[in-house]
């Protein structure tokens, strides 16, 4: 009964409580709404590291982690490929040269990560062919063909068919060039990528640094699922227990530092709102003790102990808070959930996004953790609005409260 | 035996330039089934008398003795039980939770008192047929007038099966007419099932009603009749 008391009394001073409610409906809402949309920007951030530059699994030569040189290549590589295209879940594999080193034009030069690749193979790994601003994926068998960043040709300054010349230390150190011509520019989300990194086919570059057959320094593996990962991850490293293994979290921490403090500063923020909710729920409590003292003194005259008057005053103040809190958590999971299919398109007036590797289309990501979270912490802060309210109810004195005269 | 005994009971207030002595070493005691009106002229120590008897003021010195239990020796914790199990209160007003229905206000006590569901529904709804609210169990306190609800006070107070009532002016804010219907209810109730009642009032109508009059002044006991 007390439940039902504190509820009724939510209601007894209809507008005062509805102002509190709206207040928590709009912070909460507005919370939830900013969380589902930095979160939706992180996570396509993400997928599109993934697709476009990381993969889900990476294998290199242990050496070649820190030494990037040409010589710390891993050997079998095809039988390698072959096995673990078999493992379930994989969605693709892919063998990839990875020299760093100079590409030059007739104006300028620029230090590139080189990617050597077997086209077909590629687009079962990453989305690159899709990335494309002019030209081809490659054309049939026309020799030493490059597709470049459009970031990486405007410095260049070279256009569609344009030649450029890679130059590069063979494995006997020796300095070999390459002319090779532009046959597509891509863009991706993240213009740094664009910027320093260059495609060619694998069998091209192996003649210019006369590497063994059957080589190569990165073996990059595409899962069906995300969730996947870890366990393809471990199935390849029993296939090849020297060789380094990594997923993407590995690749490239700073992805997921990002998604992390980006989780952080939401809370935040939603933390900031509940405080300012919580000065407003405090006050409004206090006046409501203030207001029914007789009736408290009553109540404690007739026996009703400070435990349960305690109990009525934190209950009426979770229920003022709750109800707006779950209003608002709903709503603003259904806008979210409304901009999950619908994009919010910000390229008009958000230039430097794309320059960080995020979209300008963001699709909101709402997700069942950050509701519950929120809720709870709205129910905490109910509960801790109520503390001192619920003390001041305690002060009364039941002979002086209820006095007429 | 008596169930209420008061030894040498005073409360004083210091608060003033002058200590009042609202209550001066009042000896009284009360039997079971007594009707007892505590009469006397505004600020003569009724109410501050009868919050010392029900366990809400704590008196300066003295003592209260209920059923052999020194009342005002419990702990906070312990008083604020003893009144829940042993007193019903019927105030001169804010009796009433307002959010709650008749049915709910008598019910509420004795949830307090952790009494079953049956048990709680059945003695509300005789209680408030006894004080004629038989037909008025779902009405919220503002839906009833003043006189209605101190008859829902006094189920309420009875609800708890107390020793006996303590009715601090309970008529002060009723019309003449209510006055009367709630002053029968509790003879009454008082005639037919031996309740004791001890009342407060300084309407002499409500006075002739009471088998014992205890008239006070200036703190002290000026005279105890019985009829
Ligand atoms: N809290 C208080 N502080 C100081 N004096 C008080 C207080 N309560 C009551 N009194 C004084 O005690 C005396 C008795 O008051 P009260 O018991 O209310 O009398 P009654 O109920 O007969 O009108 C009065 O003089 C009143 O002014
Ligand atoms: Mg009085």
């Amino acid at each position: 009964m007390i439940v039902s008391l504190a509820w009724r009394n939510v209601w007894r001073s209809k507008l005062r409580s509805a102002v509190i409610i709206l207040a928590t409906i709009l912070g909460i809402c507005a919370g939830i709404f900013s969380a589902a949309f930095y979160k939706g920007m992180t996570d396509s951030r993400i997928e599109k590291a993934i697709m476009n530059e990381l993969s889900h699994v990476q294998i290199h030569n242990p050496e070649f982690i820190n030494s990037n040189e040409i010589h710390d290549y891993i050997s079998n590589a095809d039988e390698l490929k072959r096995k673990i295209s078999l493992l379930p879940s994989v969605a693709g594999v892919s063998n990839r040269y990875v020299i760093y080193s100079m590409v030059s034009s007739a104006e300028t030069g620029a230090g590139v990560k080189i990617l050597g690749i077997d086209p077909e193979a590629e687009k079962q790994t990453t989305r690159l062919y899709t990335q494309l601003l002019e030209g081809d994926y490659f054309k049939e068998k026309r020799k030493n063909q490059v597709l470049i960043g459009h970031k990486l040709a405007d410095k260049l300054k070279v256009k569609l068919n344009s030649k450029v010349v890679i130059t590069l230390l063979d494995v006997d150190n020796n300095i070999t060039y390459g002319a090779f011509r532009v046959v597509g520019i891509y863009k991706t989300a993240n213009s740094g990528f664009d910027e320093s990194n260059i495609f060619v086919r694998k069998s091209d570059l192996s003649k210019l640094i006369n590497l063994p057959p059957d080589v190569c320094h990165e073996i990059a593996v595409l899962a069906q699922k995300n969730d996947e990962v870890e366990g393809i991850k471990s199935k390849i490293e029993e296939i090849v227990p020297n060789l380094k293994v990594m997923s993407w979290l590995e690749l490239s921490p700073e992805v997921r530092y990002m998604a992390e403090a980006m989780d952080l500063m939401m809370y935040i923020f939603i933390g900031i709102i509940l405080l300012a909710l919580l000065f407003g729920i405090v006050n409004t409590m206090l006046m409501v003790v203030l207001e029914r003292t007789k009736e408290i003194g009553m109540l404690m005259a007739v026996g009703m102990n400070k435990q349960k008057i305690f109990l009525m005053i934190l209950l009426e103040t979770v229920f003022l808070s709750l109800t707006g809190g779950v209003i608002g958590v709903a709503l603003g999971a259904l806008i979210s959930k409304h901009f999950e299919t619908t994009p919010i398109d910000l390229s008009s007036w958000m230039e430097g996004l794309s320059g960080m590797g995020f979209d300008t289309l963001i699709y909101t990501s709402v997700e069942w953790p950050i509701l519950i979270n929120v809720t709870i912490m709205v129910l905490i802060t109910g509960v801790i609005s109520a503390l001192y309210p619920a003390y001041k109810a305690l002060q009364n004195d039941p002979s002086e409260a209820l006095r007429t005269e | 035996m008596s169930i209420i005994k008061v030894n040498k009971l005073s409360k004083i207030y210091d608060g003033a330039e002058i200590p009042v002595r609202a209550v001066d070493g009042v000896d009284l005691a009360f039997e079971q089934g007594e009707f007892t009106a505590v009469v006397g002229p505004s600020g003569s120590g009724k109410t501050t008398f009868l919050n010392a008897v029900g366990g809400l003021d704590r008196p300066t010195s003295g003592e209260v003795i209920i059923d052999d239990v020194d009342i005002w020796q419990l702990s906070g914790r312990k008083l604020i039980d003893f009144r829940l199990h042993n007193i019903g209160f019927v105030f001169q007003a804010y009796n009433l939770i307002p959010v709650m229905t008749a049915k709910e206000n008598v019910e509420f006590i004795m949830e307090l008192q952790g009494r079953s569901k049956e048990e709680r529904f059945d003695r509300t709804k005789s209680l408030l047929e006894a004080v004629g609210l038989g037909e008025r169990l779902n009405s919220r306190p503002n839906k009833l007038s003043g006189g209605q609800q101190q008859r829902v006070a006094v189920a309420r107070a009875l609800a708890s099966k107390p020793k006996f009532i303590l009715a601090d002016e309970p008529t002060a804010n009723l019309d003449s007419k209510s006055t009367e219907t709630l002053l029968d209810i509790m003879e009454t109730l008082n005639k037919e099932e031996n309740i004791t009642f001890i009342f407060s009032t300084h309407d002499a109508r409500v006075m002739k009603k009471a088998r014992r009059i205890v008239t006070m002044e200036d703190g002290k006991i000026l005279s105890d009749e019985r009829k």
